[in-house]
């Protein structure tokens, strides 16, 4: 089943150049696939257009198999599509780790009796068992970066879109999140430098460049 | 000002129910702010006083907070006094010192300290993000609370890339003099905070529009007024009828 579809976007930041003339790309259910590409190829601004937090001036978002165009439309997306920023630090604002992880629960409408118990299930699936009432400003980056997966993982989203996840982690939290990644029955893409990284969690690696994705054994570098 | 850390505590006054706080802070402002009479700032100190003992707050932390805002308002209080018609004091030259000046610019020197510190004391032993939900159940317009919550959240992240971008500049040997190349790099400085202040802000605003944010701030521990909450805002509904029969 296809899950994200693209269809011929172009896009360009107010008052730049396009960045994309006629951008496709596909994703199903069941993939998991790694993507890297050069610093300002746009990958970041790639997986934003699929949750609609940047709009495209011109071609098609297609996802569950429905055109998204408005705010309404990415609503149910945002809900069953998870997005990890590239920086923690533009995902935590709440003062309290518990607070973080209820923030999404909370809008979802899920009930306050069941919260307790979701925060520590899925603090525990990363890793952070007994972190409820830490500060989140306080933390490490490589915790941080823990947190801020499973406030989005708390959600129960069904794909997981991640911007360089292992941007700030060391060598064991980064195991870390292979072992999690691994364990996750979800389809997901992972945008990220670390080839080592990459082979271990994803099923295939694209290489992203001028707008276009190739197998990366095929771009020799 | 309020600076996030003073929220981290466990006092009396950091469990107390923010709706409760918030509305006694406001009134004690209007109060504060309307009373004509020196002899009820006195009745008002002893409030502010009170507070520091229920926040348990170290007084330096809450103070420089004050400070801050001084920087203004000492514009005022200097000009004020020469400005204000009325008997005249003391003459230098054009300039003439007034006794209702002097007076008037006494009063906004302590008027607007009490109720900083009141202020100060009240709300940022809560954070801001639960100042943000009780707003919400004061009935307070979605949007202003909206606003109220961005701008603090702005602030902190100003300050945060503040530090970030002195930081960089002072390792590039930068020193300030009172030359063209200072007010320059203080130029840069102010807009590339500005930039990038902007560029965060609106990536937290994403954030937490990918985590279904619809404009209201949910807040996982529900208040229940308890108590102590209902007593304390019984004592100061007395208090500040007590004061405002002292003020008009
Ligand atoms: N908010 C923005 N406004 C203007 N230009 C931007 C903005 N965000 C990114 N860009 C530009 O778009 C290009 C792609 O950025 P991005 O998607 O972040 O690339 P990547 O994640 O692959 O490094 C870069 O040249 C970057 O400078
Ligand atoms: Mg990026």
């Amino acid at each position: 089943m296809e899950i994200i579809r693209l269809k011929d976007i172009q896009f360009a930041y107010p008052g730049r150049s396009p960045l994309f003339r006629a951008l496709s790309f596909s994703f199903s259910a069941g993939e998991r696939i790694g993507i890297m590409g050069p610093n300002g190829a746009g990958k970041t601004t790639l997986l934003q257009l699929m949750v609609g937090l940047l709009k495209p001036q011109a071609g098609e978002v297609i996802i569950f198999g429905r055109p998204r165009r408005d705010e309404n439309d990415f609503y149910e997306v945002r809900r069953r599509i998870g997005l990890l920023f590239q920086d923690p630090d533009d995902q935590l604002f709440c003062p309290t780790v518990e607070e973080e992880i209820a923030f999404g629960l909370l809008n979802l409408g899920i009930p306050r009796k069941q919260l307790p118990g979701l925060i520590k299930e899925v603090l525990s699936l990363v890793g952070l068992e007994g972190f409820e009432k830490r500060v989140t400003y306080k933390l490490s980056g490589g915790e941080k970066r823990l947190v801020a997966l499973a406030s989005v993982l708390a959600m129960r989203p069904e794909v997981l879109l991640l911007d360089e996840p292992t941007g700030d982690l060391d060598p064991k939290n980064t195991e870390r999140l292979v072992n999690i990644l691994n364990r996750l029955s979800l389809s997901y893409i992972v945008v990220s430098h670390d080839k080592n990284f990459l082979e271990k969690v994803t099923s295939s690696i694209l290489w992203f460049e001028n707008e276009r994705f190739l197998p990366l054994n095929a771009v020799h570098r | 000002m309020f600076e996030e850390s003073l929220a981290e505590g466990r006092s009396f006054l950091h469990q107390l129910d923010p709706r409760v706080k918030v509305v006694v802070a406001f009134s004690y402002a209007i109060i504060v702010a309307l009373s004509s009479h020196l002899l009820s700032l006195i009745w008002a100190g002893l409030f502010v006083g009170f507070l520091f003992v229920l926040a348990q707050l170290e007084p330096r932390r809450v103070l420089r907070q004050v400070l801050v805002a001084n920087y203004f308002i000492l514009l005022l209080v200097i000009v004020l006094p020469f400005t204000y018609p009325g008997k005249v004091l003391y003459s230098v030259g054009p300039l003439s010192l007034t006794k209702e000046g002097a007076i008037y610019a006494l009063h906004i020197f302590l008027k607007s300290n009490l109720i900083l510190t009141c202020l100060v004391l009240l709300l940022s032993t809560s954070s801001v993000f639960t100042i943000a939900h009780a707003l919400h159940h004061l009935h307070v317009s979605e949007k202003l609370v909206q606003l109220i919550f961005f701008s603090f959240r702005y602030v902190h992240v100003i300050h945060r890339e503040y530090q970030k971008l002195m930081a960089a500049i002072k390792l590039r040997g930068f020193v300030p003099r009172t030359n063209l190349h200072t007010y320059k790099t203080y130029a840069y400085l102010v807009s590339s905070l500005l930039i990038k202040s902007y560029d965060r802000s609106e990536r937290v605003y994403k954030a937490m529009l990918c985590r279904g944010f619809k404009g209201v701030f949910p807040t996982y521990k529900h208040f229940k007024m308890q108590r102590k909450d209902k007593l304390f805002a019984l004592g100061a509904a007395f208090y500040l009828i007590f004061l405002i029969l002292w003020a008009f």
